[in-house]
């Protein structure tokens, strides 16, 4: 590789060619202020538009200044970062960005998460002329049952752009109009929910101001636990133990599974449930009916639909029902754990504890934000009461302790409570991508040999990468997996399938980069993937120190199925667990 | 249409098309042409002029002559018609009256392409194409 | 059949068309067949001759008569007296504004005396719509040399001619192809940027319906010298004339087997495409171009990389615009020593403008570089219209900037002008007497960047609306002198920090005004004044006691009671009632009322 020598504040630096001097000058501990450039390296996503133009330096001999993000480092390159020049445009171009966004900020919902804002202090801006004559653009307040749009405060960083046209492939969202009225938007400014959008949220995980958030429901919560009729039950995914500490000032990839439960307690649930006992229940069904489908397919049975496809990611169920309306009958038909949890909740908890349907309320905790769209299907519903009745982010959960004035470093370590509290190794996984179809297999591959596994990791379905395939020795069957997070990854593997380059048994697909760990109800990573990758970490840490590692060994889903559910795909599993799916085809 | 297949057919081609284009080619650059102007007013016309114009228009085909030919109006010798104004770069213009088809020719071959004089010259009293312009 | 010994060409160009030239056309075709000439006279439909002023023009050939404003009910005349009979129609001909007297051939007409023809060589002068005419002229001779050389030997001569951009930054041509011809790649594209968007530019529109052959003779050179197969051609969908000739062009091409498979038996294939803009000025910017032919939002990116190396579909691509391909084959026919000798040092060959603003001929011209812009705006311009004072010429468009009185001697190539603070530009040239404020002409430029900016980056979609702000408060009366500071700064971090060429030269119409018309401004702010009266804010009528009769019309058509006096007395204007509608003024019969 070709190196190039450059000085950069006068400080030599020597990098490999087709280094931008944004890279260059973070190698030496220059940290150029920029806005609308991100780049999530672990996750091979970069948004550089080159649009912001806050990080401009001052490149000798060039006439006008240059974009950081964007500008190749050449040999004997002289770079300057903070000359009067470079931070008079720099404040300026602030200034103009601020002369164009609300002043609201005390009252914003992304107060003291915003990037803009930290930026405005780091630059030091203090007046905005003549800002009395200044229009401002104004547009149309949009809300989805997820997330919700004030692009008032939209700064055509295009960084949402590029996760849900580049990454996702979803395309919602894009840039319309022109000139000082350009913005992001659906096609022809529609709603969202008109729009073909999947609610991943990760337009709002990467909007460095307040302009994309989600559905604020902490209201609800405190209501329902201040309401005596209600028994309320709350439920929390497998990420959000991995993340949740960040909110508090603790180093990412923390765990804090005791002190989350113990916080809970406080804010007064009546039982802290974890959703990872529903993810168990999920590789119960999901793992048989993969089970089955193999069997009948290895017995020649042509008519059955392989691979088989995990459906445990709401956004990425939206993503099928609107992309591959043809396929609708591949997917596994096992509703996600988040629902089989409040499925199960609403009817043998409820019956164990005596309390009616309607008395009981399900909050989950979900480090996604597609998951408030997904508790509100009418399928998920019993005569209009839901199964799952608020679904709350992980930092919409920081909020509310903050609120209950619970001191969160200083909490004891607690469990969580009983019959769903109980989980395995398998079920933490599920937070991060690959973990689903690895407990999957934990599972089938004993129940299909009969045999007990000798080594419980499969590092092969593990890593980073947005698109893996491994294959897995069933004692002599040779099963076929692919595996896909982002779900432009996933459009890749299913046109990939569909062309007959790929033959898999089962697929597991994730809409977010990394999986959950990097959903769009976590903290906010503010661009630095390395956050997403120690949350990913933290999860097989979890499931390491776990004693039981495979679903089928969970004592309290096997009293489930002896108590209640009879046995996978039974009857009421089919009732309770499964689910069909819609073509929502948009044109 | 037969297609251009070679560097030597677009040049056949522009030779067979030249004579549809000559006029406004020859008329870019009038100063260095020699030129004919054919008095074609009504009695320009009564006496013929009409006749000694294609006549002209003829021959310069024919013989693709670097000569433009133009129509003027009455030149005022109307005893003369019909008459014609040849001017020879670097010649003083001269008028020739009573032309016909047979002179014509004759202004061409002996006074344009030759350079000998021809009978029939008028004296010059009026503005030359040259001056007029 | 007949001897055809006379030619009348009309202009079919978008502006004479709009003043009926096709109707005159039907009318003179009827009158010759009415007087049995139709076999030996032929009307021709040319592109623009380029005085629009005095549109539409009808040129007689070959006595060369040149006839100006001709209506559809001349015809009769023209063809009775000039092609019957041979005398000229006086009062059609040009009059001479200075001697008053009539000029009746082009040659000697002060508008085309100074102008040197290459790109517009054609134009005025064929049928656009019959390549044989073109080919009679040479056409495709150039393409024909060209692929008996190797690409190299070809793309040296374009360099060694000098020819530089046409489309605004001059970059040098050879050069560029140089660049796309040595990046490998399976698949090439040469495109053609026809997306013309600066106000009152409409020269690539006149070259593509007067010669529309020679881009696509250009297109076809280009392609062999860089390898490419493809060529694309980005033109606006409001341009639909010069669309149907372009149409009407390549088909001819293809139909004579000058585009397709092995043109003229060489082993060279090359076709071409038409791709509709919607006009956004910014497509205009080779990046945000390619974007919209991909069928992206039309925004700039980032070079580079440079199209040369990823264009469009990410494959090496040469742009060029319409003016620099419509030299191409001249250069390749007369030897780049002919090319080179014409122009400045560092400015080969001519340019293109179109005049437009408070000048006597508006139109199409085209002079060597290095020509004046006082040979431009007196000789060939002839002058400030109604006699009045010349101001100031904006060339380069919305992205040059404003020159004035010290500039006229300064020969126009590209590197005087931006020494001056302005641009080529494609090569619009408006033209502003006394009566124009300078504050007020920045902010008309700034009203189309505004209009026109992609939004892409923060300076020109933020920055451009915040200095018009300014500047509409400054045309209001309540600018400051801070005002004027934060107008500097933000022209210049605008011009440091934006993306793409847009938004880097938008601020040039500020920058320059405010270099050369500082008094005005401070007048503007200071004094509370308008030195041109066009700031309607700061205006004010006042009634001239001298002058002022006691007619009472204008108190009597005052919307506002703002004029007061008795009759046979002279009358006053009460200034807190006035709401400068300028009723008065146009009432006024002894030119009392006076504007301050």
């Amino acid at each position: 590789m070709e190196l190039i020598k450059l000085t950069i504040d006068n400080t030599p630096v020597e990098v490999e060619k087709g280094t931008t001097i944004y890279q260059a000058a973070k190698k030496i501990g220059i940290k150029i202020p920029a806005l609308c450039y991100m780049n999530l390296e672990h996750l091979g996503i970069e948004n550089r538009p080159g649009g912001c133009r806050i990080c401009v330096v001052e490149v000798a001999g060039r006439r006008n200044l240059a974009p950081s993000c964007s500008t190749s480092v050449m040999e004997g390159m002289v770079v300057k970062t903070n000359t009067p020049k470079v931070l008079n445009a720099r404040k300026t171009v602030m200034e103009l960005i601020l002369s164009d966004h609300p002043k609201d900020c005390l009252i914003c919902p992304s107060n003291g998460k915003c990037e803009l804002q930290s930026l405005a202090a780091t630059l030091g801006v203090r007046e905005i002329h003549s800002v009395e004559n200044a229009a401002m653009s104004t547009y149309r307040k949009d809300a989805s049952p997820s997330l919700k749009r004030d692009m008032d405060k939209c700064i055509m960083c295009r960084r949402c752009e590029t996760m849900c046209n580049e990454v996702q492939t979803v395309g919602a969202l894009s840039a319309v109009n022109r000139g000082f009225m350009a913005v992001v938007a659906p096609a022809f400014e529609q709603d969202l929910v008109k729009s073909p959008c999947t609610f991943c949220g990760q337009c709002v995980a990467v909007c460095p101001t307040g302009a994309l958030t989600e559905v604020d429901d902490t209201n609800k919560i405190i209501r329902a636990l201040a309401d005596p009729s209600k028994t309320v039950v709350v439920q929390t995914a497998p990420a959000v133990r991995a993340a949740l500490g960040e909110e508090f000032g603790l180093e990412p990839g923390t765990r804090v599974t005791g002190k989350m439960a113990a916080a809970l307690r406080r804010l007064g649930f009546a039982k802290v449930f974890d959703t990872d006992f529903a993810a168990d229940l999920t590789i119960m069904e999901e793992g048989t009916e993969l089970l089955d489908r193999i069997s009948k397919f290895l017995k020649g049975d042509k008519s059955v639909k392989l691979p088989i496809l995990t459906s445990c990611c709401p956004a990425w169920v939206n993503f099928f029902e609107t992309n591959y309306p043809d396929m609708l009958d591949v997917p596994s038909s096992a509703k996600s754990p988040q629902q089989m949890f409040g499925a199960i909740a609403k009817t043998y908890f409820a019956g164990k504890m005596n309390v009616k349907r309607e008395d009981l309320v399900v909050v989950s905790v979900m480090p996604c934000l597609a998951k408030k769209f997904e508790c509100q299907r009418d399928e998920f519903k019993v005569n209009g009461n839901p199964d799952v009745d608020y679904s709350i982010s992980t930092r919409e959960l920081a909020h509310l302790i903050k609120m209950a004035n619970i001191d969160f470093a200083s909490l004891p370590e607690e469990d969580f409570d009983q019959p769903l509290g109980e989980s395995t190794g398998a079920a933490v996984i599920f937070g991060t991508t690959g973990g689903v179809i690895e407990a999957a297999v934990r599972t089938a591959y004993e129940i299909f040999t009969g045999n007990k596994l000798n080594k419980i990791d499969f590092k092969e379905l593990r890593g980073l990468e947005g698109i893996r395939t491994a294959s897995i020795d069933f004692n002599g069957t040779m099963i076929n997996i692919g595996i896909a997070h982002q779900l432009g990854n996933a459009r890749k593997l299913l046109d990939g399938v569909r062309s007959g380059m790929y033959n898999f048994h089962a697929i597991e697909i994730m809409a977010c980069p990394g999986g959950c760990v990097g959903g769009a109800g976590q903290p906010y990573h503010h661009g630095d993937s390395s956050i997403i990758e120690a949350r990913h970490k933290a999860l097989y840490k979890e499931d390491e120190e776990k004693t039981i590692r495979k679903s089928h060994e969970n004592p309290y889903i096997i009293k489930l199925y002896e108590e209640f559910l009879g046995k996978p795909m039974s009857e009421t599993a089919h009732h309770l667990l499964h689910t069909h799916y819609f073509d929502k085809h948009k044109v | 249409m037969n297609k251009i297949k070679s560097l030597d057919d677009l040049r056949k081609m522009k030779q067979n098309l030249s004579s549809d284009i000559s006029i406004r080619e020859k008329s870019n650059n009038p100063e260095k042409m020699v030129q004919i102007r054919v008095a074609m007013a009504t009695c320009g016309i009564a006496a013929g002029a009409r006749e000694v114009m294609n006549t002209f228009l003829e021959k310069i085909e024919k013989d693709s002559l670097p000569i433009v030919v133009t129509q003027g109006g009455c030149m005022g010798y109307c005893y003369a018609e019909p008459t014609v104004e040849v001017k020879v770069p670097g010649k003083d213009p001269v008028v020739f009256g009573h032309v016909d088809s047979k002179v014509a020719l004759e202004i061409v071959d002996k006074y344009i392409v030759k350079g000998e004089l021809i009978d029939g010259i008028l004296p010059v009293n009026y503005q030359t194409i040259q001056e007029k312009a | 059949m007949a001897q055809i010994k006379m030619h009348l060409l009309v202009c079919g160009g978008t502006g004479c068309r709009a003043s009926e030239s096709k109707r005159l056309v039907d009318e003179l075709n009827a009158q010759l067949k009415a007087n049995n000439l139709d076999e030996e006279v032929k009307v021709i439909i040319t592109g623009c001759f380029g005085f629009c002023e005095k549109g539409p023009i009808v040129k007689v050939i070959p006595d060369n008569t040149f006839y100006t404003k001709v209506k559809p009910e001349d015809a009769e005349e023209i063809v009775e007296e000039h092609v019957l009979k041979g005398r000229k129609v006086t009062r059609l001909l040009y009059e001479n504004p200075e001697t008053k007297e009539h000029v009746s051939d082009s040659k000697h007409m002060g508008f085309y005396q100074k102008q040197v023809r290459i790109a517009l060589r054609n134009c005025g002068f064929i049928d656009p719509e019959n390549i044989e005419e073109y080919i009679v002229r040479d056409g495709y001779a150039a393409l024909g040399k060209v692929l008996s050389m190797t690409p190299a030997e070809a793309i040296d001569i374009v360099k060694k001619s000098g020819l530089r951009g046409r489309g605004g930054a001059g970059f040098p041509t050879g050069l560029k192809w140089e660049i796309a011809s040595k990046n490998k790649a399976d698949q090439k594209y040469v495109v053609c940027n026809a997306d013309e968007g600066d106000p009152g530019a409409f020269m690539d529109r006149s070259i593509l319906e007067g010669d529309p052959n020679s881009i696509v003779e250009a297109m076809a050179i280009c392609g062999y010298c860089i390898g490419a197969t493809k060529g694309l051609i980005y033109i606006r969908a409001e341009y639909p004339l010069a669309i149907k000739r372009l149409q009407v062009a390549i088909g001819q091409a293809r139909e004579f087997g000058l585009l397709g498979p092995k043109i003229l038996g060489s082993d060279f294939d090359f076709d071409i495409e038409l791709r509709y803009g919607a006009g956004a000025f910014v497509c205009g910017e080779e990046t945000a171009l390619i974007h919209s032919m991909e069928g992206k939002r039309g925004e700039p990116t980032i070079k580079p990389p440079f199209p040369a190396e990823a264009g469009y579909l990410g494959k090496p691509s040469n742009v060029n615009n319409v003016e620099t391909f419509a030299n191409i084959p001249a250069i390749f026919l007369k030897g780049w020593e002919w090319f080179s000798s014409i122009g400045t040092e560092k400015s080969k060959g001519t340019k293109v403008f179109a005049l437009a603003g408070k000048i006597n001929n508006v139109g199409l011209i085209e002079v060597p570089m290095g020509t004046t812009l006082r040979e431009v705006i007196f000789e060939i311009g002839g002058g400030i219209k109604g006699g009045k004072k010349f101001k100031a010429v904006q060339t380069g468009g919305p992205s040059g900037g404003c020159l004035t009185e010290q500039h006229l001697d300064t020969p126009i190539d590209y590197d005087n002008l931006v020494a001056a603070g302005s641009m080529m530009g494609s090569g619009g040239m408006i033209v502003m007497d006394e009566d124009d404020c300078m504050v007020s002409v920045a902010k008309f430029y700034l009203d189309f960047i505004v209009e026109e900016s992609c939004g892409k980056c923060a300076p020109c979609r933020i920055g451009n609306k915040r200095m018009h702000e300014t500047l509409e408060k400054i045309c209001q009366g309540k600018g400051t002198m801070e005002d004027l500071d934060y107008l500097d700064n933000l022209s210049k971090v605008i011009k440091d920090t934006a993306l793409c060429g847009l938004g880097q030269t938008s601020p040039n119409p500020v920058l320059s005004t405010m270099q050369y018309f500082r008094d005005e401004y401070l007048a503007h702010v200071v004094d509370k004044k308008c030195p041109a009266g066009r700031c309607k804010a700061l205006r004010s009528y006042v009634i001239n006691a001298d002058k002022c009769m006691g007619c009472t019309l204008c108190a009597k058509n005052c919307p506002t009671s703002a004029i007061t006096g008795d009759k046979k007395v002279p009358h006053v204007i009460d200034q807190s009632k006035c709401i400068k509608c300028g009723t008065c003024y146009e009432k006024c019969k002894f030119g009392a009322i006076e504007i301050r």
